[in-house]
């Protein structure tokens, strides 16, 4: 450790200001409120501020920062995605990404390593070839690659996958990254609150008011305020927010787990995801193996943590490394996944005029964020949707218009 | 967790030739997605036995299970 970096540390010339401001109050108004401080949330306060000029703007978040959705995921970046709405919105996201770090002058560590959706079967292979070709239209890097291309990127896997489930093929996305993911919200939650937006952390919102079929102001545990305007970007806890406004939505919660390795020596670059196998992995920065599976299999508003799930997923985890039988799972989690029934988000305008949706983000919520935030920022300073995410609107159910991005899901639902 | 399998919710489907479309939307793809005690179908695998079980989709505790038609 060297000496010079201690002074800095004790001196007083050099101390390391503090990320938020902590306010002792709220107003009694706000021009917008925005339910959900995590990545999604933060990320609208921020685009709200800096691209709109909206800066009297409180975000109420019932827990702390990023610690719902945000800080739960497994981290994965990508825009292969089957519908063309899907694949111009998820591309967005990803170009917003890349110069993150920069703007927030906060290391993200996002990481391009290249992502690879193995098929197992010859009808995997056919929607890979699918997705490949609307990708391609839309300029997104994305190609179908056969099982030699997989096992050069990683030499470890076994190709059979204990002989039971051989990859045939898989579809190579090379933009495919990883990031640090509660530094996201942090990013975002800085820059907003640079410009003036408020974060009222430990503040949960119990009401809406709703006067004429309009927005005039919001209860929470601290009081009430009065706003015209109300993003909830609340992801697991929406249809609670919904039944508050009086509408119903097609949304319903199941949850998603995931579990982390302990450090190991890195070996694997890529992303690696099996539909078939029902595993997504990739090894993080500090050498962490990051593991997901697909949704648990029924309704449930906890985040508690199941043996059942760590047992699956590290059985499949060995079919496809077998090496991996003597790395330690040193811990795992649960986030609520609100889930649409196609798959892709409910975002926009509701029923209740003021109150915007940003939800239905299910398993593919994080990779979206900047792309939400700004899209949101925009439908909320305009009143009137972001060309990008008409295809996004809770009136779709109505018009029997889905958006059917289920082909697309990384693991099977 | 396989033993028993989830089937959702049950819901009345209102008859399609006199509710409206709203009705019939709200039918189709609305879900009442807030934790409470719900009834919903479930299917012991086994056996094939499909029942009614009223479940806190909070705490995830079976209060009651009872055969379609047999419970209140």
């Amino acid at each position: 450790m060297p000496l010079r970096l201690i002074r800095y540390a004790l001196s007083s010339k050099h101390h390391e200001p503090r990320m938020f401001t902590t306010h002792d109050r709220m107003k009694s108004s706000y021009d917008v409120v925005i339910i959900g401080a995590g990545g999604h949330g933060l990320a609208a306060a921020y685009y709200l501020a800096r691209d709109h000029g909206i800066t009297n703007v409180a975000v109420l978040e019932r827990g702390y920062i990023g610690g719902g959705n945000t800080g739960r995921n497994t981290t994965i970046i990508r825009s292969n995605y089957l519908t063309p709405e899907g694949v111009k919105f998820y591309d967005a996201s990803v170009n917003l990404w890349k110069d993150l770090s920069a703007e927030f002058d906060l290391n993200l560590f996002y990481s391009t390593r290249g992502h690879y959706t193995l098929a197992h079967t010859d009808s995997a292979v056919r929607t890979m070839r699918w997705r490949a070709e609307v990708n391609k239209h839309y300029g997104v890097d994305s190609e179908l690659v056969g099982p030699d291309h997989v096992k050069k990127a990683c030499p470890q896997i076994d190709l059979s996958c204990a002989g039971h489930a051989p990859i045939l093929g898989a579809l190579y996305h090379a933009p495919g990254a990883i990031a640090r993911h509660d530094a996201v919200a942090w990013g975002y939650g800085k820059g907003a609150d640079m410009r003036g937006v408020e974060i009222h952390q430990q503040t949960e919102v119990q009401g809406l008011d709703i006067q004429g079929g309009k927005i005039v102001g919001v209860n929470t545990s601290r009081g009430y305020i009065s706003t015209e305007k109300v993003l909830s970007a609340v992801a697991g806890f929406t249809p609670r927010v919904t039944e508050m406004a009086g509408f119903r939505t097609p949304i319903f919660v199941h949850p998603l787990q995931a579990m982390v390795s302990e450090p190991i020596k890195p070996w694997l670059d890529p992303i690696l995801v099996s539909g078939s196998l029902h595993i997504y992995i990739s090894q993080t920065a500090r050498g962490e193996l990051v593991m997901g599976a697909s949704l648990d299999p029924y309704e449930l508003h906890s985040t508690r943590s199941t043996l059942d799930f760590t047992e699956s997923l590290s059985a499949h985890m060995l079919e496809m490394f077998p090496f991996l039988s003597h790395v330690k799972v040193v811990r795992q989690w649960s986030g609520m996944a609100d889930m649409t029934p196609d798959f892709a988000p409910i975002m926009g305008k509701t029923p209740v005029e003021g109150l915007y949706l940003d939800a239905g983000w299910g398993t593919w919520g994080f990779k979206a964020t900047p792309i939400s935030g700004k899209t949101m920022a925009h439908t909320v300073a305009k009143d009137e949707p972001h060309p990008l995410i008409t295809g996004f609107s809770l009136q779709r159910f109505a018009d029997f218009a889905l958006t059917g991005e289920k082909g697309a899901a990384s693991v099977g639902h | 967790m396989s033993e028993f399998v989830y089937h959702g919710e049950v819901r009345n489907e209102p008859d399609s030739e006199t509710c409206s479309d709203s009705e019939w939307t709200d039918y189709v793809f609305n879900r009442s997605g807030i934790p409470a005690v719900k009834k919903e179908w479930w299917c012991h695998t086994p056996s094939n036995i499909w029942f009614i079980a009223e479940r806190d989709t909070a705490k995830d505790h079976v209060l009651r299970t009872y055969l379609y038609g047999e419970g209140s």
